[in-house]
């Protein structure tokens, strides 16, 4: 039995190495932006992954937070002059206030009411942002300014790729630092039963409140950088679908695994590009792939290949 | 003023009674499995663009409706058998995904069997609208009403009076003591995804003279059943359709008296108002956490 | 304005000049042309994508058949945006880095457009859109191109033929998608020149299914004399029909949004005396000979209409036809594949006779159409008729 804390390292290195070595695969600028949205779109999910994965509470309404934060940074460093890392902070600060506000009341909720809460909050998010038109272009969108640090502007998705790589691995670590430490065990208590931890003296409220705080603060995070990085914003962004998207990269990765979170976010990324070959039966195959994983591997990829492994490597010691 | 007020309670009863429907469908399913069933909207789209194709083929209008409802129910059966069923002892939220790649597949499936226009149906009688004290309702709106109340009131009588709707009541009250008391729980869940699509069928066919239909018309509509069904409080047959009714007159009345530009905002404002102070919906039973 | 525009149009020339003698053609020994499209194909705006992409692939097999263009045969390259912006960017890049295209067509969407619009500058790349925002080429940008009228013409038709009818007091019900809003700020902006005044403006959501509160709120404001519909889908169908449950008895305007016959399908016996602008194309049949127009429509009505029904032909798929047509002459006349040479040969088109009306662009105009490309519809016994 190795301690938790060396395979703990091994895999963040290994993630290092990984995302180290991979732009030598990386052909040309369209392959980086699927890497760098590929990153975008799992820093989202580890901080989904710590609500719905740890905390056992789903949210369907995070793409509102991103979408909040994408059009705070565009408006006030396209229109405000702002500095971007500036308004970076403040929109994480007020979407996170936001989400402290909105915390308590929404997550008194269980299960499909939490759901339709958060949905419904995100889709209200997503109107204002359609509707007010003379602040954020309206349904047409509206172009953002290019991320500046200093005199350094970030443009190239080379660029990008490492900026994003590095808070991807910071990401997946704070992750597995939370999981591993008393807050953690909390967070699995609620999951596991929430009267049963609250007896114990947990106080289940505050620990979900504070990973739906840290969770949309993460997708706020992402939304301001994504922003400044496609250069341009629509109210899709902040729209239902996109939070439907992520939870399903969430349980299709694996449920409480912070790695999963990260393979769910590469698989649903890149799938789509894959299947443009298929042309008109390109949802229909994507949609089957769902469908079918999701059946053989009920427990999502990272947990169930895991259980696997397990049982191969436990066969062969048999065997010896 | 009274005829403006009608009008718009005619509009919201209109829409509203659309939403009860498909969130009658997914109550439906819910009682049964505890799952909520994102392809349902796809069924609703099914019974509509199935009815156009199939009376564009020569089937006589009747027929194809009775044809279209029959392939959303064989759709139901096999999303069923084929993947809840094979997946039994997984999370909720593992069948809640499986469903949405059932209803991408669906969806995917109609683009390549029908096409992507739009379509529509002829009104069952016509298109004279009635007028009431100054406002005016159209002899559809007044069939979807007149359906909508008509299924109540029968699966009404199949859950309290038939075996087989007491027996989905009590699997879903709780599938182990079901089972033990020789319930086949397999085949009541069959029996809800059969029942459901088929009434999510009836739904599209009833409303496609209103709206008309697109392979994407499931998107919206199963968003706004779901709201229904949860606004009622899941897994009741009633609470869905007064979900659906509420939903459908406040937005009605949002648009007539605030704003147009933020009906929908009104709407979810008054879900989240009503969830707030019933957790459960307004008329869903308070569960208690099992220990 | 103006002076901005002109200003741009002058930094525009003197980058071009600076192109052409700094960028040496590099020599393709490619014998395809790469078209590069990214469309709508599902999604909210699919029955803008599907004629399109239909459109495109029958016509490219159709020139390949009779030999190509310059010796080289076509080769589309698509991919589906579902009409969100944020796709667009990601296939774009896909087509100029990956696939390496040698000309962009497509975004159904203005959205789309716009967002993919910087890129296609900084890759110097011929550009036409198939989306109607005014944005796209105003202030015109050096690689873009767009074939459809701009929304901005189709409120002006409609205001003129409004104050022809002297019809002043109007109400507007828009749809909330791209479309219907960005019309509606147009219409809103253009209304006073025409002396016409919007007394009351209503919208709805594009999926919505029934619009009555909102038209009785119409029907409620006194001195309407005529309601103007901007919207695409099916959400103009339900307002005509919901018009006439109502009984509103003032003219009904639609917007270029509706114009296919599905729309009168759709809405029925509802639709009888709706007026719209629409391109000639949807009027084929029915043009006088002398019509330059008239064998270009006919012909393209005829072979999409053969192919994928009559009913399923609408000015989408005529705007991508145009694109493609329009791209396809300025090869034959740049005699070469060089970006640049087909870029300036594009800018050049002198009254190529199209599905949208007569185009000639210019440095400063990538549009190249004006309010005649516009005809003025109305809906008799279920189908189209010239007015005047």
């Amino acid at each position: 039995m190795r301690s938790v804390l060396s395979s703990r390292w091994a895999g963040l290195l290994l993630l290092a190495v990984v995302i180290a070595l991979l732009p030598l695969g990386l052909k040309n600028n369209f392959q980086f932006d699927i890497a760098v949205r590929i990153g975008f779109n799992a820093i989202v999910v580890i901080g989904l992954n710590l609500l719905i994965g740890y905390a056992g509470q789903i949210s369907l309404g995070h793409a509102g937070f991103l979408g909040l934060a994408a059009y705070f940074s565009a408006i006030t460093v396209t229109r405000y002059g702002w500095p971007p890392l500036v308004s970076l902070l403040a929109a994480a600060t007020l979407v996170g206030l936001l989400a402290f506000i909105i915390a308590r009341p929404v997550l008194r909720l269980k299960g499909h009411y939490l759901a339709m809460a958060t949905l419904g909050l995100g889709i209200i998010i997503s109107i204002v942002l359609n509707q007010e038109a003379g602040l954020t272009g309206g349904p047409d969108g509206m172009a953002v300014d290019p991320f500046t640090i200093g005199a350094f502007k970030l443009v190239k998705a080379r660029e990008w790729y490492w900026l994003v790589g590095a808070l991807l691995w910071l990401a997946v670590w704070l992750s597995l630092n939370l999981i591993d430490s008393p807050v953690g065990r909390a967070l699995r208590a609620v999951h596991g039963s929430e009267v049963a931890a609250e007896v114990v003296g947990v106080d289940t409220t505050r620990y979900k409140v504070m990973v739906f705080v840290l969770s949309a603060v993460f997708a706020s995070v992402v939304g301001s950088l994504q922003a400044h990085y496609v250069s341009f914003i629509s109210p899709q962004q902040a729209g239902f679908f996109q939070s439907v998207e992520w939870v399903i990269m969430v349980v299709l990765g694996g449920m409480a695994s912070t790695y999963g979170a990260v393979i769910g976010a590469v698989i649903l990324t890149a799938l789509p590009q894959v299947l443009t070959a298929l042309e008109d039966y390109e949802h229909m195959i994507f949609g089957l792939i769902m469908m079918l994983v999701m059946i053989l591997l009920p427990k999502g990829i990272v947990p169930s290949a895991g259980a696997l492994l397990r049982r191969v490597s436990s066969k062969a010691e048999g065997g010896k | 003023m009274l005829g403006e007020f009608l009008q718009y309670l005619f509009s919201g009863l209109t829409s509203g009674a659309i939403y009860a429907l498909v969130g009658l469908g997914f109550a439906l399913i819910y009682n049964a499995s505890h799952v909520i069933n994102f392809a349902q909207g796809e069924f609703v789209m099914l019974g509509g663009m199935g009815t156009v194709f199939i009376a564009a083929a020569g089937v006589p209008l009747p027929l194809a409706g009775l044809l279209a409802v029959l392939l959303a129910t064989v759709v139901g059966f096999a999303l069923e058998k084929l993947a809840v069923e094979q997946t039994r002892n997984a999370s909720v939220v593992t069948l809640i995904i499986i469903t949405i790649g059932a209803s991408i597949f669906v969806r995917g499936g109609a683009q390549v069997a029908f096409d992507k226009q739009f379509h529509t149906l002829p009104s069952f009688s016509g298109d004279t609208p009635i007028n009431i004290l100054g406002a005016t309702i159209t002899p559809q709106s007044l069939w979807v009403l007149g359906i909508t109340v008509v299924i109540v009131l029968l699966l009404q009588y199949f859950f309290t009076r038939t075996l087989l709707g007491k027996a989905i009541l009590a699997t879903s009250h709780n599938p182990m003591a079901a089972r033990l008391v020789g319930i086949n729980v397999n085949a009541i869940l069959l029996m809800s995804f059969g029942l459901s699509a088929a009434l999510g069928a009836v739904a599209g066919i009833l409303i496609t003279p209103i709206t008309s239909t697109n392979y994407e018309v499931g998107i919206m509509l199963g968003l706004k059943g779901f709201c229904a069904a949860i606004l009622g409080g899941l897994g009741s047959g009633f609470g869905a359709i007064a979900g659906g009714v509420i939903l459908g007159v406040a937005e009605a009345l949002g648009a007539g008296y605030i704003s147009s530009e933020y009906k929908d905002v009104i709407a979810f404002v008054i879900i989240l108002a009503a969830l707030f102070f019933m957790p459960s919906g307004l008329f869903g039973k308070r569960g208690t956490d099992r220990v | 304005m103006t002076s901005v525009i002109s200003r741009r149009t002058l930094l525009a020339a003197a980058a071009a000049f600076g192109m052409l003698s700094v960028s040496v053609a590099p020599a393709s020994a490619a014998d395809t042309i790469k078209v590069g499209t990214f469309l709508a194909v599902t999604g909210p705006a699919s029955f803008l994508g599907d004629p399109e992409l239909k459109t495109l692939q029958m016509y490219v097999d159709k020139i390949n058949d009779s030999g190509g263009v310059l010796g080289k045969k076509l080769e589309l390259v698509h991919y589906d945006t579902a009409a969100d912006p944020n796709k667009a960017v990601t296939f774009v890049k896909r087509l100029l880095d990956q696939d390496e295209v040698d000309v962009l067509l497509g975004g159904s969407a203005s959205g789309e457009t716009l967002a993919v619009m910087p890129m296609v500058e900084k890759a110097e790349i011929p550009y036409i859109s198939f989306a109607g925002a005014r944005k796209i080429v105003d202030p015109v940008q050096k690689w873009t191109f767009k074939t459809p009228h701009t929304d901005t013409m189709a409120c002006q038709k409609i205001f003129e033929d409004m104050k022809k009818r002297g019809l002043t007091k109007i109400g507007m019900i828009s749809g909330t998608d791209g479309f219907g809003a960005s019309m509606q700020a147009e219409c809103k902006a253009e209304a006073g020149k025409y002396g016409v005044n919007i007394l009351v403006d209503e919208t709805y959501g594009p999926k919505d299914t029934d619009m009555t509160a909102q038209l009785t709120k119409i029907k409620a404001t006194a001195g309407v004399q005529a309601v103007l519909n901007p919207g695409f889908g099916q959400g103009p169908a339900i307002v005509t029909k919901n018009f006439k449950q109502l009984g509103l008895n003032v003219p009904l305007y639609q917007s270029h949004g509706v114009a296919s016959k599905k729309f009168i399908e759709l809405a029925g016996d509802a639709a009888e005396g709706v007026r719209l602008p629409a391109a000639a194309l949807l009027v084929a049949d029915k043009l006088p000979d002398s019509d330059p127009q008239k064998k270009v429509v006919t012909a393209y009505t005829a072979e999409f209409g053969a192919k994928y029904g009559a009913e399923a032909v609408s000015t989408f798929g005529g705007h991508a036809y145009d694109g493609l047509m329009l791209i396809v002459d300025a090869y034959k006349r740049a005699g070469s594949t060089d970006k640049a040479k087909v870029r300036d040969a594009l800018e050049a088109t002198k009254g190529y006779v199209g599905t949208g009306g007569v185009v000639t662009f210019s440095a400063t105009d990538h549009m190249g159409l004006d309010l005649s490309a516009f005809r003025m519809l109305e809906i008799r016994h279920g189908d189209w008729t010239l007015v005047n």
